[in-house]
């Protein structure tokens, strides 16, 4: 009993917002593994950590206009950073990272790749298929709240086959998401980012060809610091638009001219 | 494994439990021994969490604890700070879950408590604090431990309603469950497997461990 009684207590007095701890960053999942890597960097240079969360841009929109804790907001969408910014939860208007790009995922030995003249060639045999009895998903981001969802549905609408893939579409809580759910076994493949396609992760077990894009409004991704923003966000905010975080970004599909 | 997750998550069943316990002693003994009008809306207020979906629980408390709301107000001009986001908000938010696990193994073992046996006792000259501690506790002790393991367990577990109130913020509200379900975004199964594996045999042995002591006891009084 006292040692139960001891272990409780050793519980509350090691609190675990003991001094100062990192800033908490809200990042749009379309970075989920370039942003890690760009983060241990930045670690390995100044020292300083950050603490990263991922999920659907929409959705960090809304918890920091609830008064969420994070300290710099990167968004797959910009027109979400203007609108915390006109709410007054931002020190700025922030600033443009990068530009994202849309891709058609598969995983390997699915079949056919598509070629990047009609890239979604994938979706229209599903539908076809699903004619006959089959059922293979199409994943893509919800576009209620996730930005490349809002892009998947515009280059599907592009391809006059946002109707028709209605009864196969399965949304993903975030790109992320979409993008597991479009490696699964009964998907034929998904619409989601370039990033993630990419990423070493992703890269072994899967196929991808690019979506064009003029079949979508630009993914004007945008960053921006919050009213409570630190030192360390600052610092990281600045070191984001260095050429060692550009060259890393290029690396994962981004452009950022 | 991701430590801050685990340290969050042990430190949120912990203090669940400590909080409600005394809760479940008190509400689970009047709810056994007291007979009164709308009894059973208590009850069924009680145990709405265990039917609920936890996002349904997690919208209402998310808009509860906003600022402009009744009680986010309340905490906001107590303490100066929102629950939204924070673990104050999760820990009150656990309290509402785990409700029903803390209060219903306690009620059932007061249940349990013949009514002559507490008379016999004030008869015998026992206040009823002294009924209580001596004759009635020693009585229930098996269901107090079995809510205690249940709270435990199931707040270690608890995903929807602390992602919705939570916001899954590393090292302050991101649980272990949250923490699982991020590493599996993040393509990394191995991660996610050391981790639910982890969960698992916590759950596992917290629940195997009371129901054994609580088998032996029933075993040593015939």
């Amino acid at each position: 009993m006292r040692t139960l009684l001891l272990a409780f207590f050793m519980l509350f007095s090691t609190p675990a917002l003991a001094g100062a701890q990192p800033p908490i960053i809200a990042a749009a999942s379309d970075l989920q593994f370039a942003l890690t890597e760009a983060a241990e960097r930045f670690k390995a240079q100044t020292g300083a950590g950050v603490r990263l969360n991922f999920g659907s841009s929409g959705n960090f929109r809304r918890q920091i206009a609830q008064g969420a804790p994070f300290e710099l907001y990167l968004s797959a969408d910009e027109a979400y950073v203007f609108a915390l910014h006109q709410e007054g939860h931002t020190l700025d208007e922030g600033t443009i990272y990068a530009i994202g790009r849309l891709a058609w995922l598969q995983r390997s030995q699915r079949g056919d790749l598509p070629d990047e003249a009609a890239p979604l060639a994938g979706v229209e045999q599903a539908i076809a298929a699903s004619a006959n009895g089959t059922r293979e998903r199409i994943a893509l981001a919800n576009p209620e709240h996730a930005p490349y969802g809002v892009a998947a549905q515009q280059a599907l609408s592009y391809a006059s086959l946002w109707e028709p893939v209605a009864p196969l579409r399965v949304l993903g809580e975030n790109v992320s998401q979409a993008a597991q759910f479009a490696l699964a076994d009964d998907a034929r493949g998904g619409l989601v980012a370039y990033s993630l396609a990419l990423a070493p992760a992703l890269a072994q077990r899967s196929e991808y060809v690019l979506i064009p894009e003029e079949w979508h409004a630009p993914l004007r991704q945008r960053m921006v610091l919050t009213r409570q923003a630190g030192d360390v966000a600052k610092a990281f905010y600045a070191w984001l638009q260095e050429d060692e975080a550009l060259a890393i970004l290029k690396q994962y599909g981004f452009s950022t001219e | 494994m991701d430590w801050s997750a685990l340290s969050v998550s042990l430190r949120l069943a912990a203090l669940t439990c400590l909080f409600l316990l005394p809760v479940g002693i008190w509400a689970g003994r009047a709810l056994a021994t007291a007979r009164f009008r709308g009894k059973g809306l208590c009850e069924a207020l009680i145990a709405l969490p265990l039917v609920l979906p936890p996002t349904v629980l997690g919208f209402y408390l998310l808009q509860q604890f906003g600022r402009d709301a009744p009680l986010g107000s309340v905490w906001a001009t107590l303490t100066g700070g929102g629950l939204n986001f924070t673990f104050s908000g999760i820990l009150l938010a656990s309290l509402i879950a785990n409700l029903p696990f803390a209060i219903q193994p306690i009620q059932r073992a007061f249940e349990h408590v013949p009514a002559n046996l507490r008379e016999a006792a004030w008869c015998s000259g026992l206040s009823p604090w002294q009924t209580l501690w001596r004759i009635e506790l020693p009585l229930v002790w098996p269901g107090i431990l079995s809510a205690a393991a249940l709270t435990f367990a199931h707040t270690l577990g608890e995903f929807g309603v602390i992602l919705m109130v939570g916001g899954a913020i590393d090292g302050e509200t991101r649980t272990l469950a949250i923490a699982i379900y991020d590493r599996v975004q993040a393509f990394d199964e191995q991660g996610a497997a050391r981790m639910s594996a982890l969960l698992l045999f916590v759950s596992l042995t917290t629940l195997g461990l009371v129901y054994g002591l609580a088998g032996k006891r029933r075993w040593a009084r015939g």
